[in-house]
């Protein structure tokens, strides 16, 4: 799964990134395959998304959340 | 006493870098650009023990130094080139003890530049808080470095950094860890082929297109005969990179650091489950702007009467103690007045700067990028178009630079073309004069129907900013990756001493900026109004007193027609006559003509000019209001300023493009003359259509 499909609340870790259309800087601020991952609240229609990634507070758009593959660890 | 040692602050957005630097610095400290860049230079000076000095550079913020953006790129040129005067003695790395992991990425590459490098750990007051407990020692030998543990809020740590500086001899430059293993292959040719440069330096330049001295990307390519790799390879190898230097931090972390997370509190789960809220969210967004402009509106009438009524007196005092003549008569009616206009800004601009930095110091500034970029991204612009968007309303200047951060061309674009239609700190002065003469007093609800008129111009003006935005979005064909990442910080009670310089350092920055240009206007006004050519003018005195000879004038009626006549010929009246029949038809003699074409430079301009042009041959201590108000329509017969004209007159305000300041930086930040062309012809064809339409059907 993606991490668009990640729900409010849940923790997954990050399996791996599409490198093509993730950009450096996302990279940067800690989004890597083996970090954990958390959806902390979602804007209206579930985008942009309100993530806590490695410890790094940050949002980004759904659009780029479907090319970050992670796996759930809790519900 | 020695040569000032060079200081570099560096470190990621959000950190609190720009606390240090105000802690280091207070108010020995400047603002500039970058030369031939709109990019901020915020320089200082600081006193070190032992009587040394140090000149400091506070660094745009940067993630890494793997610059995007143009504020980005001015940090690795200087970090690159050792020749550049301000090239650091010493770096000071600031990080925010929440986010030290994260931090550290950008500490590990500038130890690969081989700097001396100081380590400063902000915001240790939150430690206890957060449950975090850290071995300082571990961490310096790991690191290769020294840290000093600073607390900008409590004051903190701060003597402990400016020792450090001071020895700054003592300081490693050995890197703390070894990059180069991503690739050993190619970068044993790169070492092979350059000698005696720097591997990581040679690397950021292949990697990232910048110049440094006379080395760039092309000339290591050619002459060095490995193979060249492709981009994507780069991107690969970046990635790989970052992944190393994570892989580095996090070992160095799980000895050096400790986080009891039983003892951890967070507020700000807490205050993000309202702010950040699906309803409560724009709720509480929307009455924040509500009360800020009411705040604006209300605390800065008070002193803007103030000011208005003491130029006039002081206008009126120069001219009795002075003896007459054409000095007295250009201070009195050319420079005071004209001053006057721009000393009355002041209260306004400084009340939104305040909020405006409170906004950003709190942290709320990225939540309201969160809410509002789905709605955004509708009109073709980004979340955080809304930033430059509100900053607008203080200025556009400003707020176009605050589009850098913006990731997707087409929507940082878009801003910017659009971001002049907001209701900026220049517009208010004429709105308020122009409000104050036409708009009746009353209230409805509670607000007075001229606080509600100026919110309904805001409203407008963010209108046509959003409206335009849409049909740009339509139009324009341009083909850009759309991207969008935003930190979200930690929450903060804005610092008083970081809110009080920035509002400050605006302020000062706005009125000498927009101070010199009125000025220069207001005496080149007053000299084209005070002479003129031929018989009209120079004898205005025989002519008048002839054609009126019968109608028995008291002295001072006489004075005035003559003051009167001769105006109309002067220089000035002779230009305003002749744009009078295209503006006309919008309800305007040619006295408001010719504030609007002076006003083109700079929206302000327009009330200096009318106080500038009325106070010419006038000897009454008047504020410029009630001279507005004494004006007659010359054709039509009564006010001048009345409903139709002065609702005319708001709007073409509203829409028209007059700022030159802006033009320049719209070219600037698109390289190009053809947005700021295209800015000027179709707001200004706007505004005067919708002026014609509005005082065609009201009057």
């Amino acid at each position: 799964m993606t991490l668009a499909d990640l729900k409010r609340g849940e923790q997954g870790i990050i399996k791996d990134v599409s490198s093509i259309h993730i950009p450096l800087k996302l990279l940067e601020m800690g989004c890597l395959p083996g970090n954990a991952v958390e959806l902390v609240q979602v804007a209206p229609f579930a985008d942009p998304m309100y993530l806590n990634i490695n410890g790094t507070h940050l949002a980004i758009r759904k659009e780029t959340a479907i090319h970050i593959i992670i796996e759930v660890v809790n519900g | 006493m020695g040569k000032q040692i060079n200081v570099a602050l560096i470190g990621n957005p959000n950190t609190g870098k720009t606390s240090v630097f105000n802690a280091l610095t207070g108010l020995n400290q400047k603002v500039g650009n970058y030369p031939g860049i709109t990019v901020e230079k915020k320089e200082g000076v600081c006193k070190l023990p032992r009587g040394v000095k140090a000149h400091i550079i506070d660094l745009p913020g940067t993630y890494s130094l793997n610059a995007s953006s143009l504020d980005e790129n001015v940090v690795i040129e200087l970090l690159l080139n050792k020749n550049d005067k301000d090239f650091p003695d010493v770096a000071v790395v600031v990080s925010d003890v929440e986010n030290l992991k994260r931090n550290l990425l950008l500490f590990t590459q500038i130890k690969d530049l081989e700097i001396p490098t100081i380590l400063v750990i902000n915001m240790s007051d939150r430690m206890a808080y957060k449950g975090i407990s850290l071995d300082i020692d571990y961490l310096e030998r790991e690191l290769n470095t020294k840290i000093a543990l600073v607390s900008t809020r409590k004051n903190k740590g701060i003597s402990e950094l400016k020792e450090l500086i001071a020895n700054y001899k003592e300081l490693s430059i050995e890197p703390c860890m070894n990059a180069s293993s991503i690739d050993e292959a190619y970068f044993s040719s790169l070492r092979k082929a350059f000698p005696n440069q720097l591997l990581y330096k040679l690397w950021l330049v292949i990697t990232q297109d910048v110049n440094f001295g006379k080395t760039d990307r092309k000339t290591i390519e050619d002459v060095t005969n490995f193979k060249t790799k492709t981009k994507a390879d780069l991107k690969r190898l970046q990635q790989k990179e970052t992944i190393k230097r994570y892989q580095f931090i996090n070992d160095t972390l799980k000895k050096g650091q400790t986080i009891d997370l039983k003892s951890a509190k967070d507020l700000r789960i807490k205050l993000d489950r309202i702010l950040t809220h699906k309803v409560w969210g724009y709720l509480i967004f929307g009455v924040i702007l509500l009360t800020i402009f009411q705040a604006i509106y209300d605390w800065s009438s008070v002193p803007m009467d103030f000011i208005d009524s003491a130029f006039a007196s002081f206008s009126e005092w120069t001219k009795s103690v002075l003896p007459e003549g054409a000095f007295t008569s250009l201070l009195a009616e050319g420079i005071i007045p004209g001053l006057g206009g721009i000393v009355i800004f002041i209260p306004q601009i400084a009340f939104l700067f305040l909020f405006i930095s409170i906004l950003e110091e709190s942290g709320y500034m990225s939540r309201v990028v969160f809410l509002m970029d789905r709605i955004m991204r509708r009109f073709g612009l980004s979340g955080k178009s809304v930033v430059p968007l509100i900053s607008g309303t203080a200025c556009a200047i400003p707020a176009i630079m605050a589009t850098r951060n913006i990731e997707s061309w087409k929507e940082r674009l878009i801003t910017i073309l659009v971001t002049p239609f907001t209701t900026c700190s220049a517009r208010l002065p004429v709105y308020l004069i122009i409000i104050a003469l036409v708009i009746p007093e009353g209230r409805f609800l509670g607000l007075s129907f001229q606080a509600l008129t100026l919110m309904l111009l805001y409203l407008i003006g963010f209108g046509a900013a959003v409206g335009s935005a849409w049909i740009l979005s339509k139009v324009l064909k341009i083909r850009s990756k759309t991207f969008f990442v935003i930190e979200m910080p930690n929450y903060k009670v804005p610092l008083a001493k970081n809110v009080a310089l920035t509002v400050l350092e605006k302020t000062k920055a706005f009125v000498f900026g927009a101070g010199k240009i009125i000025l220069a206007i207001s005496i080149v006004l007053w000299f084209l109004a005070s002479y003129g050519p031929g018989e009209e003018f120079n004898n205005a005195e025989q002519i008048v007193t002839e054609q009126f000879a019968s109608n028995n004038l008291s002295d001072e009626e006489l004075q005035q027609k003559i003051a009167s006549h001769k105006l109309e010929h002067s220089f000035i009246g002779i230009t305003g006559r002749a744009i009078e029949p295209a503006i006309r038809p919008l309800g305007y003699d040619w006295k408001i003509g010719i504030a609007i074409v002076s006003s083109f430079a700079a929206r302000e301009v327009f009330v200096g000019t009318l106080a500038t042009i009325y106070s010419v041959g006038s000897d009454e201590e008047e504020t410029i209001k009630n001279r507005m108000a004494g004006e007659v329509n010359p054709i039509l017969g009564g006010p001048l300023f009345n409903f139709a004209s002065g609702i005319s007159l708001l709007l073409f305000y509203a829409f028209a493009m007059q700022c030159m300041s802006t033009l320049a930086i719209v070219k600037r930040e698109t390289n190009s003359w053809k947005w700021p062309l295209y800015q000027l012809v179709v707001m200004s064809a706007f505004a005067y259509i919708v002026a014609l339409a509005a005082f065609q059907i009201l009057k």
